[in-house]
């Protein structure tokens, strides 16, 4: 029963939010509209990268490449040949996780520390062939002016597109994280020893984990192409990754949806207190010594408080 | 012939003294990582802040006395954040860890916004570290030099220090095991923080032989705490001597990758660093991981 009524009340307030988001951009003011669409896309990249960090316990440090690499797929594929933009879009799910297949071939085989280091190291290889191949690239001035379909061109529309991209995105993850598999990605966190006892490959299932969280990954880059009309080289760089991390520590590791309110965090801080106050960045070093110190459950940490409080 | 020969001994030269640099600070984050256990990613914003700062000293006054001076400085606020903020997360999950040396990197760079503006800043000229010898058809300026000389001094003065005083060796044991250091009676609490102190002032030192060559830009501190992460992989997170290992391979990676294809330089630094993590994680000279 108890489930039955906890399945509820998440269904009922999935479809409260669900409403709230459709009906938001009538009554918002444009920008607000636009905020909101950088916070949905940079949430389902903490999302994605809290399914390596917070579920599955492997803190990795290279996550912004395949969000680069989603994001350069989508843009390389519509500026340089002419496929529609549907295609391209589900290409960079298909390419980051090839990508991520290929690097978390090596990676899943070190523990924690080393683990680290080499998603940093290869993270930053990636970034550095998209940073210095100018030719292909277009290198420090990235691509511009990436062509989208007219129907996605106001702003109101990208923000459907996305809200309905990433609303599919979080059903397939919802689903992932609450299957055995999920559980079992919970378990090599807690214990991987164990659940190698159990006769449970581990290198494989990190290795699968580390797949499906770079694809994710992919798909918010290539949203967020289609977002700007243009990739850069830093969205591959090793300062995304680290932005991944902080948008999953202000959420809470330990939440499904706290990334996305990391995420309203991090892009209120970038682009609200820079309007403001020019010294964003202090603002946000300030606020993460406090989360790491005092909060260090994040944002949902409080709620998870409260509740066993009562 | 001789070009070719001149050329490759003027990188070669570039590279070790780059190098050199790069072991001053991969050492200080090394010891600190081997001894604190924590990942110190806000390395190079102590590195980008002595440069700056040594460069005000020394408008004010002159080079020497800044080179003394904001080494010193820059390690007392390294004691502070250490008393104040890393001392209080020692237990806590590696990922917070991280995440508060990253939080320093954004203060960081906000500080030298708001201290120093965001146009790059050059050292007031140096009479003793201008000009340069001559070797073999091969030039060396003086202020390369001085880098070299002062980081190898340094590296040997850290040598003796850890091997032949007292503190070295509770310092080397705490590497070991911190805990029954601690059970022995040794006050570990202070111990760690005289130990970032040191990584800081080893930093603070780079940054001091780095004002003449570099300058200081912003930006800076990025650049280089991944470079000094790639020279500790590569020479055994937790060694000294892999640092300095580390320190030259990656300096000449740099320089002879610039000769070779200018443009991926730095994806050869990188390459090495995914190569050595892939076939031998622990480094060339580090021990087996714990």
């Amino acid at each position: 029963m108890f489930f039955g009524k906890k399945r509820r009340s998440i269904i009922g307030l999935s479809l409260f939010i669900l409403l709230l988001a459709l009906f938001l951009p009538v009554v918002l003011p444009k920008f607000l509209t636009f905020l909101l669409t950088e916070i949905i896309i940079f949430g389902l990249f903490g999302i994605a990268v809290n399914l390596l960090v917070g579920y599955s316990g492997m803190v990795t440090f290279g996550h912004g490449a395949f969000y680069g690499l989603g994001a350069y797929t989508v843009g390389l594929f519509l500026t340089k040949t002419g496929v529609p933009f549907i295609v391209a879009f589900l290409l960079a799910p298909i390419i980051a996780s090839f990508f991520g297949l290929i690097i978390g071939f090596f990676c899943v085989r070190l523990t924690q520390f080393y683990f680290a280091m080499l998603t940093l190291a290869f993270g930053m290889l990636i970034w550095a062939i998209i940073y210095k191949w100018e030719k292909f690239t277009g290198g420090d001035n990235g691509l511009v002016g990436v062509p989208l379909p007219s129907i996605l061109s106001s702003t109101q529309a990208f923000y459907y597109f996305t809200v309905c991209v990433v609303i599919i995105c979080l059903i397939v993850l919802w689903r992932i994280v609450n299957s055995p598999f999920g559980y079992t990605m919970r378990a090599i966190r807690e214990n991987p020893e164990r659940v190698r006892f159990l006769g449970i490959n581990l290198t494989r299932y990190k290795l699968a984990i580390f797949v499906i969280s770079s694809g994710f990954a992919g798909i918010s880059g290539g949203l967020y192409t289609a977002f700007t009309k243009g990739a850069f080289p830093d969205y591959a760089s090793w300062a995304k990754s680290g932005e991944g991390l902080i948008i999953v520590l202000i959420g809470g590791m330990s939440s499904f949806i706290g990334p996305l309110i990391g995420a309203a965090v991090l892009v209120f801080l970038q682009q609200i207190v820079t309007m403001i106050f020019q010294y964003w960045s202090i603002v946000l070093g300030i606020l993460l010594l406090l989360v790491v110190l005092f909060l260090p459950e994040g944002v949902m940490g409080i709620k998870e408080k409260v509740r066993f409080q009562r | 012939m001789d070009l070719n020969f001149s050329l490759l001994g003027a990188q070669a030269v570039a590279g070790l003294t780059r190098g050199m640099l790069y072991y001053l600070l991969a050492s200080g984050l090394t010891l600190i990582f081997g001894v604190l256990g924590i990942i110190n990613f806000a390395h190079g914003t102590f590195y980008m802040i002595t440069v700056f700062l040594t460069i005000t000293l020394a408008v004010h006054t002159n080079y020497w006395i800044a080179a003394i001076l904001a080494p010193v400085i820059l390690s007392l606020i390294g004691g502070i954040c250490e008393f104040f903020l890393l001392r209080r997360i020692y237990k806590a999950h590696h990922l917070l860890q991280l995440l508060l040396t990253f939080a320093l990197v954004y203060i960081g760079v906000d500080v030298v916004k708001i201290f120093w503006g965001t146009y790059p800043k050059s050292l007031p000229q140096v009479d003793l570290l201008q000009g340069g010898i001559f070797i073999g058809g091969i030039r060396l300026p003086f202020s390369y030099l001085f880098m070299i000389s002062v980081s190898a001094a340094t590296g040997i003065a850290l040598w003796l220090i850890l091997y032949k005083t007292k503190w070295g060796t509770i310092i080397r044991a705490c590497t070991i095991d911190s805990e029954v250091a601690d059970t022995l009676g040794i006050n570990v609490r202070m111990l760690f923080t005289l130990v970032f102190m040191l990584g800081i002032y080893l930093a603070g030192i780079g940054g001091v032989v780095a004002a003449p060559v570099i300058g200081a830009v912003s930006g800076m501190d990025m650049e280089i705490i991944i470079l000094c992460f790639a020279v500790a992989i590569v020479g055994g997170v937790g060694s000294l001597r892999g640092a300095l290992l580390g320190a030259l391979i990656i300096g000449l990676v740099e320089s002879f990758g610039l000769l070779v294809l200018p443009q991926f330089a730095i994806a050869f630094i990188f390459g090495v660093m995914t190569i050595v993590l892939i076939l031998r994680p622990r480094g060339l000279l580090g021990r087996s991981a714990s």
